[in-house]
């Protein structure tokens, strides 16, 4: 076992992060250890992301322990970028988080500069130029060789012609290079897209009541929606993040069915994902901004109400299915729609209500034929015991759910092959189904999975029951 | 206590001449789902009534399809694109299977107007009832329970009749697996599948359903049909008997087979 990464104390009397513990034992006794949780540990910067969100809708996470900002323009609310540094240290300090910063024109110059400058230089460009080759992060010994050659710093590799490196080190090399002189563009990849739609506020003293901080989200529905309608467009998709004033936040978010400008609705929807929430929205030390954005936005028309009242209507079964959607979750409000496939369990698509797509045709009835296809569908099927008078016969008695059925009617069998041109292995076995009715007159659907020449001793299931 | 209780007795029954008088009753309702089956909707003055709770019984647990299949068809034989809000409980997938869109549309009925809502406990079935209810715009409200609903009491379908009739919805609600208990439904039935008219080659027929009405509010209860769905013609009608076959049926008495279910 190896030490994953130490705190500035243990630095401070010599351990390293990828010693051995057993080392690090003998060197220092009493030792405190906390086994490593990459995914804990993601999660967390996550959170900071979240929590850094505040400061610009820009932020990337720099994994596994790195958060890059883009402030360009989002600066001056906190007095300049001296202003946002010492707002990001002052409430990471308070959750006992310490951090190392650098500020830089490009994104990945400032991901060298915090990450590899070791002295300090008197201006941006220098300080670029002074960074050890290591901040191109090459293979190890392409390092090695690069130091080796003289070539310490990105200063002596910058004046050189960009040809011979990429020709020694590869093109990535090259591109690293340019990247962090700023000749090339480092593109940001933002945690969440910066939504079109924002409303914020920002207070002077912290709220601390849930209450309060619901009306607030009201006025901002109010303003998003405003914006809303003057662009022509409705929301699919609303997010409220409630900033905490220790640095970290809470995303609440809902969806609707049909993009809407409805304050009401949208509201509705709010309170009753706030009242469903397993854990409650915490203020902690109170909410010292709430920011309502509408990432997703759909055209919509100034729509007017029909004189007959359908679209009322039809309006009120959205609303209600989006509620139940909030409250149950997405996936347990479900429309059904065909699949293109002839297997009876993937014939059907229960897909979730709020993005489900336009109704497609089912197959219609056979005029005067009872229905081929159950109304309850068993999935997986049930194994039921099955008496047959010839082996590849249809059933005569079976047993389902400790219970006996004599056979006194059946129609079959309708064979069903697997579907032999998706899978190598011919997809499984053929299924041959019937239809049949017991002495009670309950109509089942039974298939026997596979032929005779296909398997020795094919097992029986029931697979639906019809009305 | 003893003295008090009788003051309290009477009370309760004022309570309950005031409620039926000028409670759910005293209300006309605003039309009716009817079978298209003549006799069969003469009977009810015109069939299930809207704004309405109707309750169906499955007569045995293997019923649950049928009773689920009778309720689900009255409502989707009215015309028009009114969708029908189906609420069961996650565990219904496992008990008595998915609803098969495919055998619906077979069934003539018309599966994009189905919206199901899948709750995981009996307790948010029946908040999320309440809420269906009151919303006007579908064509009916399926609420589909397994077994003893205990949180389906007096009060509590009261309050769905309630909502029920303000908004003129009407509410089906299947109980598998249960036996009757008083309630404030309208109608109340018990379902059972019955043996189809062979086809040729002794074949299944038409889904046929036995229906007993156990409960009536407004008139005498007690009938029995036997009624089958004809598809073409989008009704039920009377099960045509072929002599030849006679299996004469499984008129299962409720009694019987609620205590055993129990």
């Amino acid at each position: 076992m190896r030490l994953a990464s130490v705190d500035a104390a243990a630095l401070a009397v010599g351990l390293r992060p990828g010693m051995p513990l057993a080392d690090a034992r003998a060197q220092l006794g009493e030792l405190m250890i906390v086994p490593h949780d990459p995914v804990l540990d993601q999660d967390w910067l996550d959170r900071l992301a979240q929590g850094c969100a505040r400061y610009t809708p820009l932020v990337a996470l720099d994994a596994p322990d790195g958060l890059i900002l883009d402030i360009a323009g989002a600066a001056h609310l906190l007095g300049g970028e001296a202003g946002v540094v010492a707002d990001i240290e002052g409430r990471f300090a308070r959750l006992g988080m310490t951090l190392r910063h650098a500020l830089g024109p490009t994104a990945d110059a400032a991901r060298a500069l915090a990450r590899y400058q070791a002295r300090p230089a008197p201006d941006e460009t220098s300080a670029i130029r002074r960074l050890p080759v290591a901040a191109l992060e090459l293979e190890a010994e392409e390092t090695t060789a690069l130091v080796r050659a003289g070539l310490k710093t990105i200063g002596d590799l910058a004046g050189r012609p960009m040809a011979n490196l990429a020709a020694r080190f590869g093109a990535d090399a090259a591109m690293a290079l340019r990247r962090i002189m700023g000749d090339a563009p480092s593109p940001l990849d933002p945690r969440v897209p910066p939504p079109p739609v924002v409303a914020e506020r920002r207070f002077a003293e912290p709220l601390g009541s849930t209450a309060h901080a619901a009306k607030i989200l009201a006025e901002l529905v109010g303003e998003a929606i405003g914006d809303l309608a003057e662009r022509g467009k409705g929301g699919r998709s609303f997010r409220a993040t409630f900033f905490r004033s220790d640095g970290l936040a809470r995303d609440i978010a809902i969806e609707t069915g049909h993009p809407t400008r409805d304050a009401g609705l949208v509201m509705r929807l709010f309170a009753e994902r706030l009242d469903g929430l397993a854990d409650p929205l915490d203020p902690g030390f109170g909410f010292d901004m709430i920011r309502l954005a509408v990432p997703r936005i759909e055209t919509l028309g100034a729509s007017q109400l029909g004189l007959e009242g359908g679209a009322v209507k039809e309006a009120a079964i959205d609303e209600l299915a989006d509620r139940l959607a909030t409250r149950l979750g997405r996936g347990r409000v479900r429309r059904l729609r065909p699949a293109d496939t002839h297997i009876p369990e993937q014939a059907q698509l229960e897909l979730p209500a709020i993005d489900a797509p336009a109704p497609l045709p089912w197959q219609a009835p056979e005029p005067g034929e009872p229905p081929t296809r159950p109304f309850h569908l068993f999935d997986p099927p049930q194994p039921i015991e099955v008496i047959a008078e010839v082996p590849d016969g249809p059933p005569h008695r079976f047993r389902w759910r400790r219970q006996a059925h004599a056979v006194r009617r059946y129609e079959g069998p309708e064979r069903i092959a697997a579907e032999w041109w998706r899978r190598r292995d011919n997809g499984g076995l053929t299924r041959d189904y019937y239809r049949v009715e017991d002495a009670q007159g309950r109509r089942f659907w039974l298939f026997r999975h596979g032929l005779y020449d296909e398997k020795p001793d094919p097992r029986w299931y029931i697979h639906g029951v019809f009305a | 206590m003893r003295e008090s209780s009788h003051p309290l007795a009477g009370l309760r029954q004022r309570i309950a001449r005031i409620a039926a008088s000028d409670g759910v009753e005293s209300h006309r309702a605003e039309g009716w789902l009817a079978s298209g089956h003549a006799r069969f909707d003469d009977a009810l003055h015109g069939g299930l009534a809207i704004g309405r709770i109707h309750e169906f019984f499955a007569a045995d647990a293997l019923d649950a399809t049928s009773a689920a299949a009778f309720a689900a068809l009255v409502a989707l034989r009215a015309p028009g694109k009114a969708p029908l809000i189906w609420l069961r409980t996650t565990d219904a997938n496992k008990r008595s299977g998915r609803i098969y869109a495919p055998g619906i549309a077979e069934l003539g009925g018309d599966p994009d107007r189905l919206l199901l809502v899948e709750t995981a406990d009996p307790k948010m079935l029946l908040a999320c009832a309440n809420d269906a209810i009151r919303c006007a715009g579908s064509a009916a409200v399926i609420v589909e329970s397994w077994g003893k609903f205990p949180l389906l009491d007096l009060t509590a379908g009261r309050r769905l009749a309630l909502g029920a009739r303000d908004a003129g919805t009407t509410l089906l609600m299947l109980r598998l697996n249960a036996v009757p208990t008083p309630s404030v439904a309208e109608t109340r039935w018990s379902v059972a599948a019955g043996p189809s008219h062979a086809l040729a080659a002794d074949a299944p027929g038409a889904p046929a359903f036995d229906l007993e009405l156990l409960r009536w509010r407004g008139g005498p209860a007690g009938t029995r049909w036997r009624l089958d769905w004809n598809h073409d013609e989008q009704s039920f009608r009377e099960t045509a008997l072929s002599g030849a076959l006679l299996p004469l049926p499984a008129r299962r008495a409720m009694a019987s087979h609620g205590a055993a279910a129990a």
